[in-house]
């Protein structure tokens, strides 16, 4: 297969999940009980008759389910009309907007920081076989996947707030909401701290068991033999020869992962007070705001969709080897 | 003479049932001598049949029942009282006994757990040997779906679920749409790995004698793949378990759960929800996390060791016992080779 089908292949397959995710969210969105104009605007708002027919027309809420409405919502939703809240009243793609910065801080700090010490650690966990820091690196990813995500939050939480003096929630302290975020960075890292750290320990243990097991792989390799027959030492032979082998498989591993980094999002999120994408999932759920709640799940969705593409794309890139199968 | 036959039929009956008892009995015990022997699988069972038992006995082991409010001598309810004030774990935010709370809080937990971790493996066994036995499109349409599942972030997806669900007014309890949802999207790695052995199995003599003399579909399936596939699928069902737990436990402090019947995760929410944590009552929320561990901790280790006895592909069989140990061990042995 050469990589120009290899890669159309990858596109036809997101475009399938993707008008999955699409029909998922239209039917759970017209199965709810109730007139779907309420559905649209909330149930307890007062609106007149003429404005009822004329939000029906709008949506087209008085032609028949299939073909016409699910059409008219995919081509209302392709350009980004995802309908109002109900509990903020302001239109749902606007709102995901202004909280997506927020949630991708969160998220690339945390990724970021695990990435690093997950391979760094992995790598010497994986040289330094069967040492006590290498049973200390695993039982510590053991310990780290069996905790619930929202409980090591709380804890970190409890201990930070209490013992460091750190912000229990939010995202800047109240005197600074409102002023960009870069003029009061030291706020900002005050209240970022804990649920970066939580995020971190969380993926910490995964990177490190993948990178542990794919070093103990590339280490086996005859090149490696070669190398340190060639006199380099050990901390060469790591850096130039086996590191860039060792850490492809984490490429993949990033992508697979940001499913699951979606979900810490939310729990860390709710934790933390935290005004991000998660944090409004919540809010949509306890709040049964329907349109919120499909907006955000749309747009995670299909951001992961995405995202697991490029991933994709990219691996070809790095590996010559996906090139010739 | 009809009586002389069955006689000797049940004759044979019971000497093959005593004889398959003896080799069941001879099996137990030696998957009991291995298993004894792995420290970290005896830690999981410990874990595990800990938490069963304070699930099983928690009427014995507590002298109030969760709902009952604890009161001091004036009668006023003692709130977020702390271990040293009254019984192990102290009290919530309305004078409710935690500890009472926490075991019979994990019979709700263990039995959402437990029901949603069976479906997951009974849905994943099932569609694995479909796609693994028949192959071509059946294979691929499984296969696609496991491909989709992976790829939509999963907590959003249940949330969503469970809270349309729950709309719909269908008078099915909060807690088997939790059971349904976890059981009917976690299927996926279940699945994956039954095909997988399913196709190895498939070509072997044994299947292909069976067929050549006549036997359809169903029966080989029943008595020549099943039962080499059981094993495995017991190990993965632990491993089920453990994420099915902590996916409950999860959705219930997001407030999915059922707060006439609250689980370990129910728990947690009321904690956070009433400020357990800015009043330091640490014996409200720290308990309900620390069984969570303890069960999903418990469920991993024993079926990592499960995995690592049963499967096939971890151990190698009798035969090639030597082989397997030299290539398990290559590996090691190389990398001890060259940077040892």
């Amino acid at each position: 297969m050469s990589r120009r089908d290899y890669l159309l292949r990858k596109l036809l397959f997101s475009l399938v999940t993707v008008f999955i995710v699409v029909i998922v969210n239209f039917v759970l969105f017209r199965i709810l009980p109730g007139d779907p104009v309420r559905a649209v605007i909330g149930r307890n708002v007062k609106i007149s008759a003429e404005v009822q027919q004329s939000l029906r027309e709008q949506f087209g809420l008085d032609k028949p389910v299939f073909p016409d409405q699910f059409f008219n919502t995919l081509g209302q939703w392709a350009r980004g009309n995802l309908g109002v809240s109900w509990s903020l009243r302001r239109p749902v793609a606007e709102i995901l907007m202004s909280k997506l910065g927020n949630t991708l801080l969160l998220i690339g700090l945390g990724q970021i920081l695990s990435i690093m010490l997950g391979v760094a650690l992995g790598l010497f966990a994986g040289w330094k076989r069967k040492t006590i820091l290498d049973v200390g690196a695993l039982t510590f990813s053991l310990i780290a996947w069996a905790t619930p995500t929202f409980w090591l939050g709380i804890i970190l939480l409890a201990a930070g707030s209490s013992w460091l003096g750190l912000p229990t929630g939010g995202i800047v302290s109240p005197e600074n909401v409102g002023k960009p975020l870069y003029t009061v960075l030291p706020d900002l890292a005050r209240h970022l701290f804990l649920p970066t750290l939580t995020l971190t320990i969380l993926y910490l243990g995964e990177y490190m068991l993948i990178m542990r097991s794919s070093i103990l792989e590339v280490l086996s390799e005859d090149y490696i033999l070669t190398a340190k027959a060639k006199g380099m030492s050990h901390w060469q032979v790591l850096w130039k020869h086996a590191l860039k082998n060792a850490m492809l498989p984490i490429v993949t591993i990033v992508a697979i992962n940001l499913g699951f980094t979606v979900s810490g999002a939310i729990y860390i999120e709710t934790v933390f007070s935290y005004d991000g994408l998660g944090k409004l999932f919540q809010t949509a759920l306890t709040k049964q705001d329907y349109p919120l709640l499909q907006g955000a799940f749309l747009l995670l969705a299909v951001s992961v969709i995405v995202a697991n593409m490029l991933a994709d794309i990219l691996y070809t890139y790095l590996d010559p080897r996906v090139k010739a199968n | 003479m009809i009586g002389g036959k069955s006689r000797v039929l049940c004759g044979i009956r019971v000497r093959q049932m005593q004889e398959s008892w003896l080799l069941f009995k001879r099996n137990l015990s030696d998957f009991w001598k291995t298993f004894r022997r792995n420290r970290m699988g005896l830690i999981g069972a410990f874990l595990v049949s800990t938490a069963l038992l304070l699930a099983i006995f928690a009427p014995l082991l507590t002298t109030i029942l969760p709902k009952e409010t604890v009161r001091d001598a004036n009668g006023r309810a003692l709130t977020f009282a702390s271990p040293a004030v009254h019984g192990p774990l102290g009290t919530d935010d309305a004078g409710h006994d935690v500890w009472s709370q926490l075991a019979f809080g994990a019979r709700i937990s263990l039995t959402v757990g437990f029901l949603a971790g069976f479906i997951a493996m009974f849905v994943g066994s099932l569609l694995g040997i479909l796609a693994g036995y028949f192959g071509g499109w059946v294979d691929n349409l499984i296969m696609r779906i496991t491909d989709v599942l992976l790829v939509i972030p999963d907590l959003p997806l249940m949330l969503v679920l469970v809270a349309t669900i729950r709309q719909l007014d269908l008078k099915i309890s909060p807690l088997t749409v939790l059971i349904l949802v976890i059981g009917l999207l976690y299927w996926t790695s279940t699945a994956r790995l039954v095909r997988s052995q399913v196709l190895s199995i498939k070509e072997r003599q044994f299947v292909a004698r069976a067929r050549a003399i006549g036997a359809g579909h169903a029966h080989i399936i029943r008595k020549h793949i099943l039962p080499q596939i059981m094993p495995l699928i017991v190990a993965n069902t632990v491993l089920i378990l453990s994420t099915a737990i902590l996916i409950e436990s999860g959705l219930a402090f997001l407030g999915l759960g059922d707060p006439t019947q609250p689980s370990w995760g129910t728990m947690l929410n009321f904690a956070f929800d009433r400020n357990a944590i800015s009043n330091g009552a640490w014996w409200f929320y720290l308990p309900p996390g620390l069984a969570i561990v303890w069960v999903s901790l418990g469920c991993v280790l024993l079926g990592n060791v499960l995995e690592e006895m049963l499967n096939p592909r971890l151990t190698g069989h009798h035969l090639e016992g030597e082989a397997s140990v030299i290539q398990a061990s290559s590996g090691e042995a190389a990398h001890a080779q060259h940077l040892g």
